[in-house]
């Protein structure tokens, strides 16, 4: 019988508190016992100084298998995300083939199980093909464990066949996951349309751009009763609507990014591809809203959109550069670093909170009881910014300060991270 | 100064050496024999991703009169067309022997990533709508040979100011040596917010048409109005055109710039474009002899008398 007891760590469990000096026992891949001055049993690990809680959760990852392995595939996306300290992550639809049926699904799902290092949970198109005419099959990949659906890369934009897919999926509870921007006014945009990319003489991709199709979807949602998350907030006006769609009590719930939390749109300035990515990066006030609605709870929780791409694609001039960052191994240090969030909250925006959306039983909390799917951090050690496990390196924080490291990550019951280190685990090729 | 890619930013002393180079230069054009050996044994690449005849031309004119050698690279007939990337492209013509590259791109910040990548100096011959550095100095070089200095004067740049990086190269020059300058285009040809911008900006032409001691007209992509930027051709023309009337009407020693190729019946008339007061060939030539002063102080060159 394998033990190990974590000791004198600052943990949030069960309630979403933050105890300090508080041990954690996990035996045999589950959590045996949590409370203070327990007895030793197996190994002792001190946490002195360290947050331990849940295992993080990404609703939001481009692990690009099937179709495009050369940016990233299942294993390489996986030991990224392992050594982000996560034990869940929603990979999104829109590989080659895109995920619009069951069998799609259940690929992922077990390519995820046979690299063994995170849950990799599958999200489903709404539309066929993510062409935005026909529904996908919905109930295929309902039956196939998804519960999150998108076209993400792309919104749906006839709101008739949105309606559709609400109402469908509102009987069965599913979630309708939608990238928020109106193809006409961001037509041909590289980047915030403001005062920088006035200067700069970019087309530009308008606020308004996301904040009409949140506006519309949010009508829809009131119309139809579904489930409905924002993916990548990027505006302080979005944030408002959503602000006034909870107030009234709709199930709406959404996320913001790491990058779109680090960094406003003089970043663009230098040129540099790093920096690209849909929606584009904005001006300080909404990044000071993003930061401010994370805070308050208007924005539920990070999610990486994780978006690998091969240095021969990224390293161009910035209009031939396609949009995207990887972002899995960075997010938790980048809200430790930017945001301000205690122990609790921190846990609460980058797991709670995304295992309830995405429905996962097995993260998200330590219970006793529960799978040992956990995470210690030090939130004041320097973040690793100097390489990458990913397969693409098209990371804008290499190089960076950043503040908060992964110690140890536990997916279910064994060290996927050990003292910083990624594990070798069986099954999974080098 | 080790690259020249922006306008903006540069101080007026860089300005006004460039333009006293200038100068030297275009009596330099002007000898019987118009070429000086400042530049011997320098190679100077033309990198033009997008397609170009005159700005091309000129910067290869100016480079030959100062006795460099010139590697010359146009988009059509490259390996570009077989694949290769820019960074891969640039840095073979690097180990072919450049010292310096001009670079033009249709991509916003392109030069830029062109002088991280070689480490050569580069000059920015034009990224998409963003800037076009020498197209300034020709331009401050044209009103200074006429006006004898910029300060004071009143400049008026007309047209789609949105999608120019000749307007917002000139705004800086201009402003910085000294002139007041006023954006005129109708709103949509306007960038979104031009906060910052040291200029005046204004969506009608007539009321203040008298009030410029030079107007600058920008070249009206004739497919944007197929865009709906604006709704026709002629609509534009009757609102914008420097038609006979128009030029009828400004002051009598107002001069007319153009940075080329001129849509005549569109932004600008026959009449006004054959009158002397029109500078279009003046600007050609001073283009030449701009281009030959940027080249020759990235380049370290030494004069004659040196």
């Amino acid at each position: 019988m394998s033990e190990i007891t974590f000791q004198n760590a600052l943990v949030v469990s069960g309630n979403g508190e933050a105890a300090e000096g508080t041990d954690v026992v996990v035996a045999d891949g589950t959590i045996i016992e949590i409370g203070q001055d327990l007895e030793v049993r197996g190994e002792a690990i001190d946490c002195t100084g360290k947050w331990l809680g849940p295992g993080l959760v990404d609703v939001h990852t481009h692990f690009r298998e099937p179709g495009q392995e050369w940016k990233e595939d299942i294993a390489s996306g996986s030991r990224a995300a392992a050594a982000g300290g996560y034990t869940a992550a929603v990979a999104m639809p829109n590989t080659d083939p895109p995920i619009d049926a069951g069998h799609l699904a259940r690929f992922v799902a077990d390519r995820g199980r046979q690299v063994g290092l995170v849950d990799v949970v599958p999200a489903g198109c709404i539309t066929l093909g993510r062409k935005g005419e026909k529904l996908a099959h919905l109930d295929e990949l309902y039956n196939a464990g998804v519960r999150l659906f998108t076209d993400d890369g792309g919104t749906v934009a006839d709101a008739g066949l949105l309606r559709r897919a609400m109402e469908y999926l509102a009987e069965r509870d599913g979630v309708i996951v939608e990238h928020c921007v109106d193809a006409g006014l961001a037509a041909g945009g590289q980047m915030h349309e403001g005062e920088v990319s006035s200067r700069l003489g970019m087309a530009g991709v308008p606020s308004e751009a996301e904040e009409i199709v949140i506006a519309r979807d949010i009508a829809l949602a009131r119309l139809t009763g579904v489930r409905y998350h924002v993916q990548h907030v990027s505006t302080a006006g979005a944030v408002d609507l959503i602000a006034a769609a909870k107030a009234e009590g709709l199930r709406v719930t959404a996320e913001a990014t790491p990058h779109h939390l680090c960094f406003d749109d003089s970043y663009v300035e230098s040129a540099n591809p790093l920096y690209k990515m849909m929606p584009p990066l904005r001006a300080a006030s909404d990044v000071a809203a993003l930061r401010e609605g994370l805070r308050s709870g208007v924005i539920d929780l990070v999610a990486t959109d994780h978006a690998p791409h091969a240095d021969h694609e990224k390293d161009h001039a910035w209009e031939e550069a396609p949009f995207g960052v990887i972002g899995l191994e960075w997010a938790a240090a980048v809200v430790n670093t930017v945001v301000g969030l205690g122990t609790a909250e921190f846990f609460r925006v980058l797991s709670t909170a995304p295992a309830g959306l995405a429905e996962l039983g097995d993260h998200g909390t330590l219970e006793v009881g529960g799978t040992a799917n956990l995470l210690v951090f030090d939130p004041e050690a320097a973040a690793n910014t100097s390489s990458t496990v990913s397969r693409s390196s098209n990371a804008p924080y290499l190089g960076m300060e950043l503040r908060g490291a992964v110690v140890h990550t536990m997916y279910r019951g064994r060290f996927t991270v050990r003292s910083g280190s990624l594990q070798a685990v069986a099954g999974v090729a080098g | 100064m080790k690259n020249l890619l922006t306008m903006e930013g540069v101080k007026k002393e860089t300005l006004e050496s460039l333009l006293s180079d200038a100068d030297e230069f275009y009596d330099v054009m002007h000898r019987p024999i118009p070429k000086v050996p400042a530049l011997r044994g320098k190679t100077v690449a033309t990198m033009f991703f997008e397609p170009s005849t005159r700005t091309k031309l000129s910067f290869e004119r100016a480079a030959k009169a100062l006795s460099a050698d010139v590697l010359s690279f146009s988009p059509g007939t490259s390996s570009l067309k077989k694949g290769e990337s820019l960074k891969d492209t640039v840095l073979t013509v690097k180990a072919m022997g450049a010292d310096l590259m001009v670079v033009r791109h249709t991509s916003t910040g392109a030069p830029w990533r062109v002088a991280e990548w070689t480490g050569l100096p580069v000059v920015n011959g034009g990224d998409g709508a963003h800037q076009h550095p020498t197209q300034a100095l020709l331009d401050s070089l044209t009103l200074k040979q006429h006006y004898g200095s910029l300060e004071g004067l009143r400049i008026a740049i007309v047209g789609d100011i949105r999608h120019s990086r000749v307007a917002r190269s000139n705004v800086w020059a201009f402003s910085t040596l000294g002139a007041r300058v006023t954006l005129i285009a109708p709103p949509t040809l306007l960038p979104p917010d031009m906060e910052g911008w040291p200029a005046d900006v204004s969506t009608d032409l007539d009321p203040v048409l008298d009030q410029f001691d030079a107007i600058y007209l920008l070249r009206v992509q004739a497919e944007r109005g197929g865009a709906s930027v604006f709704p026709s051709v002629a609509e534009y023309r009757d609102r914008f055109g420097m038609t006979e009337a128009r030029f009828e009407r400004l002051k009598p020693d107002t001069i007319v710039l153009h940075p080329g190729p001129m849509i005549r019946g569109i932004e600008i008339d026959s009449g006004p474009a054959d009158d002397p007061r029109c500078k279009v060939l003046e600007q050609v030539t001073n283009g030449v002899a701009v281009r030959m002063a940027v080249l020759f102080q990235l380049l370290g060159g030494t004069k004659e008398d040196e």
